[in-house]
């Protein structure tokens, strides 16, 4: 019989800034085992938004997450919206799409500057970061606030776009352009990451439609779904813009679709500002009517979903969160299984999971031995570098 | 000066913990680390140990899960160190006073030297309060 190791990684350690507590099970090298423990981030949001009124929530529900912080306030309008039958001016639609894909971007370039830290790539991590400033600028010119932007607002947005913002908005996007591409291009052409990143941690599309994986972990494996195509709302059925699939569902994959929806992101950004029309910003909703209302935002992790149910009153008697990554981290149970310890890092990193989006639900476990992962980063970087060294000898 | 405390105050290695935030302050933390603020300059870097740390950075508004593992990780840790609580929400719960799962402050747990509030606090205030921390060593 041979001997299991575990490997325990967490709560606290450097791979990710959020704690969350993976037990790895090695034989050898192999990993053959992977449990998932989380839970250090619940903060009990749900039950906070039942005792706020309509619009403090939007404040309590942009709290769920940083890196999305307009996505969760999105699909939570969408959902008041639906349940009090209001119809948003066309212009607040537009301005809450530039918004979403401005964060698009901005997730998406972190999640690779994470990637290529994992990787030894520090030159990514660095690059990507310092592109990821200049969507932070805008947002802070046009919100106020570099995160936590408060844009939305049940019934419309809460501030208007003004002209003298856009040209800088546009020059942004030209910029970022450039950047992304050349970025693209970096990372395609390199023979090393294709050795490291072709292969590893595939998620078949089969596997992909049992897990219900979301958003671009999805979309890596093959499957054709996006909350913007499959059901629109705000402006997103009036613009050009295409889904990105690609076929093979390993890292590489993951790597390739979140580049290219960054490209598409910007597209949308520059229709959005070349279409946006002129005036109100606000439908100014007098009362929410007793019933039930759904939102779903397609958040850069994939589909968010808000329920809310109402009693008339000025809060909400039930208010659930569905958040992307409680899907996509499960995938992490057939992805992992099977690979190098060196590559466990990037392939529980590839579903970009978000934690403090994910834990609604509370169970309390004896806590365990805390150890640091420092040791599994260098071991990745380790293993870049002699694949590295292997090629260009 | 004492010779350890005059090794503290330079190049400070910080060790962050998040009990419950939402992102945005270790999000911004980083930030600092990377080319637009540059704070790496200083010596001042984010390390994977607490044994290694000078500087404890804590986020986020203490979840009842979190309380004994800060708890621990404070006994681990190599004394004189500095606590930072970076954000609203470790400053004074902020949004989650209502909360049934964030029963307490983070001061109710550990000692906290620096308060830099804000959601998030832009990194100026980051490095500010880094430097204050520093400055109240002395």
């Amino acid at each position: 019989m041979s001997k299991n190791t575990i490997i325990p990684i967490g709560p606290y350690h450097p791979l990710q800034e959020e704690p969350e507590f993976f037990k790895l099970q090695v034989e050898g090298e192999r990993v053959v085992g992977v449990e998932i423990n989380i839970g250090y981030n619940h903060r009990g949001i749900e039950q906070l938004c039942e005792q706020k009124s309509y619009d403090q929530v939007t404040y309590v529900v942009e709290r769920i997450c940083g890196i999305c912080s307009t996505s969760h306030p999105f699909a939570y309008v969408n959902a008041v919206e639906d349940l009090a039958k209001v119809v948003v001016p066309e212009r607040a639609l537009y301005i809450r799409t530039i918004i979403g894909e401005l964060e698009r971007i901005h997730s998406h370039l972190l999640w690779l500057g994470l990637a290529g830290h994992f990787l030894g790539y520090n030159t990514v991590f660095m690059w990507s970061w310092k592109y990821r400033e200049i969507v932070l600028n805008i947002f802070e010119q046009i919100s106020g606030n570099r995160n936590h932007y408060a844009m939305m607002k049940p019934g419309g947005v809460r501030r208007d776009i003004d002209k003298e913002d856009i040209p800088t908005i546009l020059k942004g996007m030209d910029e970022l352009e450039t950047k992304i591409t050349m970025l693209k291009k970096a990372i395609m052409d390199d023979p090393v990451l294709h050795a490291r990143l072709k292969g590893v941690g595939v998620l078949t599309k089969e596997e992909a439609i049992n897990y219900s994986a979301l958003g671009p972990v999805a979309r890596a494996s093959g499957v054709k779904i996006d909350v913007r195509k499959d059901e629109p709302y705000a402006a997103y059925d009036k613009i050009d813009w295409d889904i990105i699939v690609t076929e093979n569902g390993d890292l590489f994959d993951k790597v390739v679709v979140r580049i290219l929806e960054k490209l598409e992101s910007i597209k949308i950004i520059r229709q959005c500002l070349k279409k946006i029309p002129s005036g109100e910003i606000d439908a100014k909703i007098k009362e929410i009517p007793p019933g039930e209302g759904i939102g779903r935002h397609e958040a850069p992790r994939g589909e968010v979903f808000h329920y809310i149910r109402s009693d008339g009153t000025n809060s909400p008697v039930r208010h659930k969160v569905r958040a992307p990554s409680f899907m996509n981290v499960a995938t992490n149970n057939t992805t992992v299984i099977g690979t190098n310890v060196a590559d466990a890092v990037i392939v529980l990193a590839a579903v970009d999971p978000c934690y403090c989006c994910t834990e609604r639900l509370y169970v309390y476990q004896d806590h365990k031995k805390v150890m640091d992962a420092n040791e599994l980063i260098k071991l990745s970087q380790e293993r870049t570098e002699e694949l590295r060294k292997k090629l260009v000898v | 000066m004492d010779l350890r405390l005059k090794a503290l105050t330079k190049s400070p290695w910080v060790f962050h913990i998040s009990t419950g935030s939402c992102n945005n302050c270790d999000i911004e933390l980083i930030d600092v680390l990377t080319p637009r603020y540059d704070a790496e300059r200083f010596g001042i870097v984010l390390v994977g140990s607490i044994k290694h740390a000078d500087v404890l950075m804590v986020t986020g508004s203490m979840n009842r899960k979190c309380i004994p593992l800060v708890k621990d990780l404070y006994q681990q840790a190599p004394k004189p160190i500095l606590v930072i609580a970076l954000g609203t929400c470790s400053c004074g719960r902020g949004i989650f006073r209502d909360s049934y799962n964030c029963p307490v402050n983070v001061d109710d747990v550990i000692p906290v030297d620096v308060y830099v509030p804000g959601c998030p606090p832009k990194p100026e205030a980051i490095i500010a309060g880094i430097v204050k921390g520093i400055e109240k060593l002395k």
